[in-house]
């Protein structure tokens, strides 16, 4: 099993409100750490993927409203 | 809308233009404004005046294009091919008329000719559409390689013009089956839409169709807004390539000076192939609502394609097939008076703006 640095579940939050949670716990997360995002908004799949280009981390998995992410960008 | 249209919308009103398909003084004096609207388009687009035909809206044009020819080609199949950032009547229309499959594009948005190729060399392919330039981000797309691929392939192409009708030039532009446009987007009104459907294009309408336009589209035109959509086209063949000259270096300046000075901003499409008087842009951290009403209440109207200040739900479609940020979006316009000192303007009051939201969303 993966273990997850983090565990966030923003089902029902509208967008741009779980990236700002992600990017306000992100430096929680040791370099290489996963987090696992639960996010239902419609949004969410693009901008995770984007915000991980911007910010220089890694989209991991994006399947439905589950998403991981590395953390390999600046903390 | 450009002045000398909406002057020639009222003139035409009180012309006393009658039904253009009538032998009366009325009738006849309509239908050689028509005419003569017929061949502005034709001018513009390389195509035959007899080629032109006026629907009621942009979208309208969409169907009546993707809809004509999937129903021409039926007989071969019903798999239609679009790019992934078509216009959404594009979009839509492909999915009521058949079996829709979307060719991906770059973080520009361009989209990726070698798929497009192995797309239409598919079985089964009815027709394929693609844009001369993308509504919302202004990337221009390869559609002369495009075209001619679907010619290589015997897929016939819908050329979406919209965007590029008056920017671009069009007028040797070959291959296409079917183009269409809209006079908003041009200074023109918002109730004409342009569909030109080449001779010999296995195109059948979609809906019951009577005497008028050539059995095209139904109903007895609206002669004035027809004339005024084509006064504004016909402005912009003259003035055009100065007005997008000075265009392009504001949006280079404006891109510029977004990218300078507000922090964590994706700036989306190809900063140099693209049309002059578009940007679209997406601050991180900040909701399109309120990112777009409060630069309208600093004097700026501007639209967005996030989902929280769209009509929709769902975010842009366009932004997301790019991977570009979908929320914090505005998508500038220039008209064809801004000025240099309107820009500038704009870039001081945004990074406060910008600022100001993402304190109170407190994303720091």
């Amino acid at each position: 099993m993966t273990d997850f640095a983090l565990s966030l579940d923003y089902r029902g939050m509208k967008c741009p409100r779980p990236i700002i949670e992600l990017n306000r716990r992100i430096g929680e997360v040791p370099p290489d750490g996963l987090v696992e995002i639960w996010a239902d908004d419609p949004a969410a799949g693009p901008d995770l993927a984007a915000w991980c280009r911007m910010r220089g981390h890694e989209l991991v998995l994006a399947d439905g409203i589950r998403f991981v992410v590395r953390q390999l960008g600046p903390r | 809308m450009l002045p000398d249209a909406q002057q020639a919308w009222q003139a035409g009103q009180q012309a006393g233009w009658g039904d253009p398909l009538r032998l009366h003084r009325a009738g006849r004096l309509a239908a050689q404004a028509l005419d003569r609207a017929r061949e502005v388009v034709a001018g513009a687009v390389g195509a035959r005046p007899d080629e032109v035909v006026f629907t009621a809206s942009g979208a309208h044009s969409s169907y009546a294009a993707v809809a004509g020819l999937a129903r021409g080609r039926r007989r071969t199949g019903s798999r239609i091919v679009t790019t992934a950032v078509d216009h959404s009547s594009v979009l839509g229309a492909a999915a009521a008329s058949g079996d829709h499959y979307a060719v991906g594009v770059d973080r520009h948005g361009r989209v990726d000719l070698d798929q497009w190729v192995n797309a239409l060399a598919v079985g089964g392919t009815a027709l394929a559409t693609i844009q001369v330039a993308n509504h919302e981000v202004g990337t221009l797309q390869p559609y002369a390689e495009a075209i001619a691929a679907g010619e290589q392939a015997g897929v016939p192409v819908v050329l979406d013009a919209t965007a590029a009708l008056g920017r671009v030039d069009l007028s040797h532009s070959t291959g296409w089956s079917v183009l269409t446009g809209w006079a908003g987007a041009f200074g023109g009104p918002a109730s004409v839409g342009l569909l030109v459907i080449r001779r010999g294009a296995r195109w059948r309408a979609p809906y019951p169709i009577d005497d008028y336009q050539d059995h095209r589209w139904p109903g007895v035109p609206d002669v004035p807004a027809i004339w005024a959509g084509a006064v504004a086209l016909d402005n912009w063949l003259r003035f055009g390539r100065a007005v997008g000259e000075r265009q392009h270096q504001l949006v280079d300046r404006l891109r510029a000076g977004i990218l300078e000075r507000v922090p964590e901003v994706d700036v989306a499409g190809d900063p140099v192939h693209r049309v002059p008087h578009l940007l679209t842009f997406s601050a991180l951290y900040v909701d399109g609502e309120t990112l777009t009403s409060e630069l309208d209440r600093a004097g700026f109207a501007v639209a967005s394609g996030s989902a929280c200040s769209a009509s929709s739900e769902h975010p842009s479609h366009v932004l997301a097939a790019m991977g570009a940020l979908t929320h914090g979006n505005v998508r500038i316009g220039l008209t064809r008076t801004t000025t240099a000192r309107q820009v500038d303007g704009f870039l001081a009051v945004l990074p406060p703006i910008v600022a100001g939201i993402r304190e109170r969303l407190q994303a720091r």
